[in-house]
């Protein structure tokens, strides 16, 4: 127990410190602390001369043999290599049961935190009442972790979209060389209407997605120049907007 | 790149200049010639009105009653009918920042400067600057100086909250007035007080105006008429009949449509019951960039379009009343904004005109809401707010 629980506080000192310093940074240094590029698995490397393909959990990964970097695998390779891959990570897991794990993924990764923190324990008795015990399946990777954890993640998702917040409401963070920002035609981003995307906008002759009208607004009522789709200001924005529609059902199409 | 198809506005458009260029200086004969070709490409296309323009024969325009005239001969109850005009929001920064906002102002005193009759006065609904600079003001002051008719100001919190109103005070003299004009008693108030949030929280002048320019933020306080202007309000009202009709601008609204954004004004029910022993009243307010109206008791309630930029409706409290204007094109500058015009009839109802921009004005009879919304419903929105 206790090398888990050290591990927890370092995790929890490096979050709570982050996040600190993301509350407490404006403008450009809050927009290069989400300027992070995205961690990548490392792919071993190939022993025989052929290409490696590595399942999603990062660590299971068989060798297509005969297969030269760049060249494509066929249909039929590929149902090959993917079977066997999957075929591996079950006999790796033998108590799970792969859709059900999918399932348990959505019921229990709810936003905030949850009261009494996840157990994850097959057959830990938990918050069962009247004797009968409700058991949990070992979990993915959201498992190991504590309510408090939920917390800081709450906390670091708040902060980023306390970010966007910030750009929402300021023509200069925007880029706006006239002093106009998004809040003064959409109060709490009010007629957005981001669970509307992907539509047919008429005005633009495409399908547009939600950072399209961002990108369309930045340019012309708030006159700054246009947001690249990785931009964390832009990010940060969609963040918000969406943030503020919470609960709000999806209607993809809709006018 | 050329768009690939047009849109059905576009062809309205080109469709519409093509004509009016083909009429300009025609005569009755030529007219006819060219309505018959209009009325000929519409059905080559297949098209049925009203998708694309043609053109109507209004016979006798001029004799038909235009809004607030229709009565005119009758003053049943002593109030000689006029109207007067509005323009409202124009959130002005200094010309060299920001000229969007600054040709919607002109384009208002324009179609203001075009109505015919004039309308006896204009008023003008707050928030002329947007952040409560001198130089915001003095532009906003030199635009509405073309304007033909007399202009009466009201402040907003816009112009208010960097210098407390001084400015604004010095260059357009007390917030709040009234006179009488053709039997109707006209109040102006300054609606838009707010309880001191600045001082605790060491904010400079211009952080207190930034703050309040917000509408979303929790920080500012709600607005308020206040006790000192209530007190005002009813010796002011004090030497009038019951029957005297009133017409109260303010540029919040006097009533509580959703306090988080300030469509709000904290002690609306007090001055509610200042005017509820007079038999006609009508409150006009600017603020909610909208087409929005109200009934209370005897108090009917409407709200000003901005020229700068149009709001979108609050998600709760709207107005049972209060049809909503159709969602606003962010692709078109001017769509969602205007001006309007207000007309008082002889028996002191007052009908509102509003003059949306690139699109039908919409007429708002006050016997549609004095009837609780059974009589003259003004056409339904095809997209309303999500």
């Amino acid at each position: 127990m206790k090398p888990r629980l050290s591990l927890v506080a370092a995790a929890l000192f490096g979050a709570v410190a982050g996040a600190t310093a993301i509350y407490q940074s404006h403008g450009n240094r809050a927009h290069n602390a989400y300027a992070q590029a995205l961690p990548t698995h490392q792919t071993p490397p190939a022993r025989d001369g052929g290409v490696v393909v590595q399942l999603c959990d990062g660590v299971t990964a068989t060798e297509v043999k005969g297969l030269k970097p760049g060249e494509q695998m066929t249909h039929a390779q590929a149902l090959a290599v993917t079977g066997k891959l999957m075929d591996e990570w079950q006999r790796k897991h033998p108590d799970q049961h792969w859709v059900m794990a999918q399932a348990e993924t959505t019921t229990a990764a709810p936003a905030g935190a949850p009261s009494a923190g996840p157990t994850h324990e097959t057959g830990g008795t938990g918050a069962a009442t009247g004797g009968a015990q409700l058991k949990t399946q070992q979990g993915d990777t959201y498992a190991s972790f504590h309510s408090r954890d939920y917390m800081i993640w709450q906390a670091e998702t708040d902060a980023f979209v306390d970010y966007g917040n910030k750009v929402f409401h300021s023509a200069s963070l925007l880029g706006s060389t006239i002093g106009v920002s998004c809040d003064m035609c959409h109060p709490n981003a009010a007629n957005t209407h981001p669970e509307t995307y992907p539509k047919y906008q008429v005005q633009l002759q495409r399908v547009a997605l939600l950072r399209d009208m961002i990108d369309w607004c930045i340019e012309n009522p708030v006159k700054g120049h246009t947001l690249s789709s990785d931009d964390p200001k832009m990010r940060a924005l969609e963040a918000y907007i969406l943030a503020q529609r919470k609960g709000t059902a999806l209607a993809y199409g809709k006018h | 790149m050329a768009p690939r198809h047009k849109s059905v506005e576009t062809r309205y458009y080109e469709d519409r200049d093509r004509l009016l260029r083909a009429l300009r200086n025609c005569d009755r004969r030529t007219f006819l010639k060219v309505s018959a070709a209009a009325m000929g490409a519409v059905m080559a296309r297949g098209l049925m009105p009203p998708h694309t323009f043609q053109l109507v024969e209004i016979a006798d325009a001029a004799g038909t009653p235009a809004i607030g005239q229709g009565f005119a001969t009758q003053g049943a109850q002593g109030t000689t009918p006029f109207r007067f005009a509005y323009i409202s929001d124009a959130h002005l920064y200094e010309r060299t920042l920001n000229q969007r906002f600054v040709r919607a102002i002109v384009k208002a005193v324009d179609d203001v400067n075009a109505l015919d009759p004039q309308p006896d006065f204009v008023l003008y609904g707050g928030d002329l600057a947007q952040l409560g600079e001198p130089s915001q003001l003095e532009l906003g002051r030199q635009i509405l100086s073309a304007l033909k008719a007399p202009v009466k100001m009201m402040v907003g919190e816009h112009d208010w909250y960097l210098d407390l109103g001084e400015k604004w005070q010095e260059m357009f003299g007390p917030p709040t007035y009234s006179f009488d004009w053709k039997g109707v008693h006209v109040v102006v108030l300054q609606s838009v007080y707010e309880k001191d949030f600045w001082t605790a929280r060491r904010m400079t002048p211009a952080q207190r105006m930034a703050t309040v320019a917000g509408l979303d933020n929790a920080t500012q306080s709600r607005f308020e008429v206040g006790e000192k202007q209530r007190a005002w309000l009813k010796n002011d009202l004090a030497r009038l009949k019951p029957a005297t009709p009133l017409v109260v601008f303010s540029h919040s609204p006097l009533y509580k449509y959703y306090r988080p954004w300030n469509f709000w004004t904290e002690d609306a029910d007090e001055v509610q019951a200042l005017l509820k022993p007079f038999n006609k009243v009508t409150v006009i307010h600017g603020h909610t960039h909208q087409m929005l109206f109200n009934q209370i008791g005897n108090i009917s309630f409407y709200g000003m379009l901005s020229t700068a930029w149009p709001w979108p409706y609050a998600p709760e409290g709207l107005p049972k009343l209060t049809v909503q204007m159709n969602r606003a094109d962010p692709f078109d500058q001017f769509d969602g904004c205007g001006d309007g015009s207000f007309a008082v009839r002889d028996d002191a109802l007052v009908d509102t005109v509003y003059n949306l921009w690139d699109r039908n004005p919409v007429t708002v009879k006050a016997d549609y809401l004095v009837s609780g919304g059974k009589v003259d419903v003004p056409p339904a929105p095809q997209f309303a707010s999500f």
